[in-house]
């Protein structure tokens, strides 16, 4: 089982020039969640509720101000965005820099592939 | 952006027997995980719940749009925001839909399955996807918060 895939009309320099601009974005990614604090942030915006500074900072050790400083670095790479709510800054986890298009299409073919399989197995058995 | 999903599987079996894998609700039911209430009639309403492991709270909702016998057989079925057990509520007359495609090409014993329009759903959609998948990154990072959460 293959996936077709539309051939792309770049030519072979500005292919690679998107290539080298799509694996740096993503090492900025990883760089930005090589930290524990910084995973442990994005592990608790995953569970999909924006949360503001102060609860973000209530389960650490750490201060405000440093909770807000590696929040800072996640914002910067795409990661988090936060929107004002009264007073408070709200953060959000952003799944665009590792959850694009592509990454979904590849999550839906997956479960295709299996489903497949098992018409497969059920035709043929 | 190629927002289409084309997969072609060889089937070694008589393409009436896959043609009623296909489109004998039961048989269906049977591969896709999914008790449905009756026939898929063209132009209607199929309507049923998944069996799948873990989705068996999910609603199956789909409307028939072509059946041309032995060739094709297709339907748009909704994209609900969450199938989380929590969030999750049946309402898919506002939920965007996708067309699913499955063509039998008889001379190649081939099935072929498109599915498109993902570039029509919206960002959130996706991020719903990716928290429910437990291989993907989202809930690889999920799990990692049992180990980090208290040194932040």
């Amino acid at each position: 089982m293959r996936r077709s895939k539309t051939p792309k009309l770049m030519s072979p320099k500005s292919r690679s020039s998107t290539i080298t601009a799509k694996l740096q974005s993503h090492a900025s990614v990883f760089a930005a969640l090589g930290d524990q604090t910084r995973l442990a942030l994005v592990a608790k915006l995953a569970a999909g509720q924006p949360h503001s500074i102060s609860e973000l900072t209530k389960r650490s050790n750490l201060s405000r101000q440093a909770i807000t400083k590696h929040l800072r670095v996640l914002e910067s790479v795409g990661m988090v965005h936060s929107a004002h709510k009264g007073r408070e800054s709200l953060f959000e986890l952003d799944p665009r820099p590792i959850a694009g298009l592509k990454e979904y299409l590849d999550l839906v073919a997956a479960h295709w592939d299996q489903a497949l399989s098992r018409l497969k197995s059920f035709v043929e058995t | 952006m190629n927002d289409r999903i084309e997969m072609r599987i060889q089937l070694k079996a008589p393409v009436s027997q896959v043609w009623r894998a296909l489109m004998d609700y039961r048989e269906f039911g049977e591969w896709f995980r999914v008790k449905l209430d009756g026939p898929f009639v063209k132009g209607q309403v199929s309507r049923g719940s998944m069996t799948y492991p873990g989705c068996e709270h999910v609603k199956w909702e789909a409307v028939v749009q072509k059946v041309e016998p032995e060739r094709l057989f297709s339907f748009t079925w909704p994209h609900p925001k969450s199938l989380e057990r929590a969030a999750y509520s049946p309402e898919y007359s506002n939920a965007p839909t996708t067309p699913v495609e499955f063509r039998l090409e008889k001379t190649k014993n081939l099935l072929v399955l498109a599915e498109s329009g993902f570039d029509q759903l919206p960002g959130d959609l996706r991020l719903e996807a990716f928290r429910r998948n437990e291989g993907g990154w989202i809930a690889q990072i999920k799990n990692t918060e049992t180990y980090v959460a208290e040194v932040a």
